[in-house]
């Protein structure tokens, strides 16, 4: 564990962390698996309108750190604190409606379903009408699907032509790779979220893909207002969006602070790459 | 890892408008697949435009116009059973079609639906019986089943696939064992309940069949608009979104288990619906009305008809159940089926026409080439004579030989058939083609000495290859949807 880099870092306004709220706040978070621990004495915290980074080599925990606090594992030890109150322990469809939603690593969206009804799916914890209701299509029914149509058709241009109308109507395994992960963020989006998990949003995306899912991170947080939270291996997407950078390693924090501090530091260096071989021949 | 290298240059701008890329083609191409080939893909095109509620009240006007032009005692009770099942087969739509949850133990539900009904509407409780008017009798029983279907829906919560199969599949074992031996003296025992009341509408007892047919086809109407209506409300969203990735729809706010537990209950009260009027008007019911069997018809009904699509659920279930205790118990009827079933087969699958001239003709001339030679050698090998009435059968005489000893030598020809069978879908085209005379030739001969005989086993057989047929024609069913499976 290492002090020294945890210090604002170059990217984000000196001293603009501290004037907004937090918005999630991992508590000394441990997640073992009998003997396996995943995550141990984690600290994170993510602000209000702050685009946080997490990296780390394969296995160093980071997807778990999302199912940690979507509620998909409940903690060991340790807290995990959204908008004030304790999440940990609660059911994923309890904190996703709270307001933490998620894309996942290897996708998963209700494929047999069209674009549209993805996203209007994901309205299901915003709306109340009972079945009996939708049956005889009274009044709070009509208004609940008109309002989720209109926020699905809202959070589908945010995309602009990429899931352009003549779309909605596909079921989404017709979509292309990047479609996919695209149609992801806007399920998740509907989920109406004042935070955003991210999962390897840029995996498999050629350069000018992953340029512009680079943009919409940062218009995400400028337009919509969510905090981001975004595990991402392409360096650039990182280097270029985030506020704060944090690194794990086999489940601990190894560097948190600005882009480079990070990227420079010698734990995560080893971390990535192996000890310096100068440093093992000496050793030798 | 290049920490440091500049982020890359933008990527050529994104194209201005909607165009034509590999992934839109895709889509359309997989869309257009989606239709019947031909005209008949134009038809269902035109269907599609006709909103779906004038499409179902049209089909059921049909349905209720069929007593009009004269159904027979038998043809009513065939209709009767048809649209029970098919009244089952989309209650069952609900939790394996839309939610996914593999219920085995469906049937039971149909069961405790008929014999609520029978207990409360009856002679069978206490010195004077229960006899409730149908207008209570029914919700209360559909809403007993439906607490009882979340019973049987709490495993399901941790209960996936194979696992919850098997643990519904014993509950609906131990519904008939249930009803087999406990409280024989208010449940019947295998005797089951007699005497139970008709259903009362506004007054009016319906004691005739044609009366219990018009009520069905009222109820499946009425049944499938109501649930059409779910479908594609924040319900049947969410039913589906739990199908397709459990985990997904938790973290786009879906209750997963409440959902789940929704779908059991309402596929549940279907089913009581059915099983109220199935008792009333069987007047009685018996533990083994409620046996696998019936099970088996009703997802037969569901796959064949396409699961997920309500319409598909009802088709498939009339369509078997027609064939099944329609057609199929008459040899005649029965022989027009297979021999048109694989002649459509033919038809459709073997190209180029030359090549189905070819089979056919090359079957005729071995069928009489076949028969000249058997009847030189010996007059036993031709002593009998086929089986089909009417003209197949007259058609048939000198060109499919029977033995005197039918059965033997049917027997015999069943095993060999189904060896040239697999060996026919092993072989090359070429091969294929060569075996396909014979093999056709062979179906002909197994017909006619054993099969149409014997018409309790060759309906089961008969359903089991058209769902073989339909799996590998359209393996979304008649009128689903094709799926795709997720692979992670």
């Amino acid at each position: 564990m290492s002090a020294d880099a945890n210090q604002p870092g170059t990217a984000a306004p000196e001293g603009g962390e501290h004037r907004r709220d937090s918005v999630l706040q991992l508590q000394s978070l441990s997640l073992s698996f009998g003997g396996l621990r995943a995550l141990s004495e984690l600290d994170l915290q993510v602000r209000e309108r702050e685009i946080v980074s997490l990296i780390g080599p394969n296995g160093a925990g980071k997807t778990t750190v999302f199912n940690v606090i979507t509620g998909v594992y409940e903690p060991s030890a340790g807290d995990v604190v959204f908008a004030g109150k304790s999440i940990a322990g609660l059911l994923p469809h309890t904190i996703a409606r709270k307001g933490i939603a998620r894309t996942f690593q290897s996708l998963r969206l209700f494929l047999n379903m069209s674009v549209m009804e993805n996203v209007m799916a994901a309205t299901y914890g915003h709306t109340k009408a009972m079945p009996w209701e939708s049956v005889l299509r009274l009044p709070r029914a009509r208004r609940e699907e008109r309002e989720a149509r209109a926020l699905a058709t809202e959070v589908l241009s945010f995309f602009g032509q990429r899931l352009a109308g003549y779309r909605w109507d596909q079921p989404a395994y017709s979509l292309s790779y990047a479609n996919r992960r695209r149609l992801e963020i806007a399920r998740a989006l509907a989920t109406q979220p004042s935070l955003l998990l991210l999962d390897e949003p840029a995996a498999g995306m050629n350069p000018a893909e992953t340029h512009e899912i680079t943009e919409l991170i940062a218009r995400l947080r400028d337009e919509r207002d969510v905090a981001i939270l975004v595990i991402e291996h392409d360096m650039h997407v990182v280097a270029s969006c985030s506020d704060r950078v944090v690194a794990l390693d086999h489940g601990v924090k190894i560097a948190e602070g600005g882009f480079d501090a990070v990227a420079g530091h010698p734990a995560v260096v080893e971390a990535y790459l192996g000890r310096d071989p100068e440093a093992l021949s000496d050793a030798g | 890892m290049s920490l440091d290298s500049p982020p890359p240059p933008a990527g050529p701008p994104p194209p201005a408008g909607p165009q034509l890329g590999a992934d839109e083609w895709v889509a359309r191409e997989a869309h257009r697949r989606e239709y019947l080939p031909s005209w008949l893909g134009r038809a269902q095109r035109q269907a599609e435009r006709v909103g779906w509620w004038p499409r179902l009240a049209l089909a059921g006007l049909a349905a209720a116009a069929l007593p009009l032009i004269g159904l027979g005692g038998f043809q009513l009770q065939v209709g009767i059973d048809a649209l029970v099942v098919a009244l089952l087969a989309v209650g069952l739509n609900i939790t394996v079609g839309w939610t996914g949850l593999l219920d085995l133990g469906y049937v039971a539900f149909f069961g405790c639906g008929a014999y609520g009904f029978a207990l409360v509407s009856s002679g069978q409780v206490g010195a004077n019986g229960i006899h409730l008017p149908s207008y209570l009798s029914i919700p209360l029983v559909m809403l007993f089943t439906a607490a009882l279907g979340v019973l049987v829906g709490l495993p399901s919560r941790r209960l996936v696939g194979d696992y919850l199969a098997i643990v519904t599949l014993f509950f609906g074992e131990a519904f008939v064992e249930f009803t087999n031996n406990v409280a024989p003296n208010t449940l019947g025992g295998p005797n089951g309940i007699v005497g139970i009341d008709p259903i009362s509408i506004f007054g009016h007892q319906i004691t005739t069949n044609t009366g219990y047919y018009l009520l069905l086809v009222v109820v499946l109407v009425v049944t499938m608009a109501v649930l059409r209506l779910l479908e594609f409300s924040r319900t049947g969203r969410a039913w589906r979104a739990v199908r397709e990735d459990p985990l997904a729809a938790g973290s786009m706010t879906i209750p997963v288990d409440r959902v789940k537990l929704m779908a059991f209950a309402f596929g549940a009260a279907v089913a009581a619906l059915a099983g109220t009027i199935f008792a009333a008007q069987q007047i009685s019911v018996f533990p083994t009305d409620f046996d696998t069997p019936i099970l088996i018809l009703i997802y037969a009904g569901l796959i064949l008809g396409g699961a997920g699509s309500i319409a598909g659920a009802a088709t498939g279930a009339l369509v078997i159940m027609v064939i099944y205790d329609g057609l199929l118990r008459s040899p005649t009827d029965s022989g027009y089926l297979f021999y048109g079933l694989i002649l459509l087969t033919l038809v459709v699958k073997l190209r180029p026409w030359r090549r189905l001239g070819l089979v056919l003709g090359a079957t005729v001339a071995l069928g009489f080439a076949v028969h000249a030679i058997a009847a030189a050698v010996s007059a036993r090998a031709v002593a009998g004579s086929p089986t089909s009435t009417g003209w197949i059968g007259t058609a048939m005489h000198d060109w499919v030989i029977v033995p005197a000893n039918a059965a033997v030598a049917g027997n015999w020809g069943f095993v060999a058939l189904v060896c040239l069978l697999i060996a026919l879908v092993q072989v090359s085209s070429r091969t294929r083609t060569i075996l396909l005379p014979p093999t056709l030739y062979l179906a002909a001969f197994v017909w006619e000495t054993r099969l149409s005989v014997e018409p309790a086993v060759t309906r089961q057989l008969m359903i089991g290859a058209i769902l073989i047929v339909m799996m590998n024609a359209r393996p979304q069913g008649l009128l689903g949807q094709r799926r795709v499976e997720a692979i992670t």
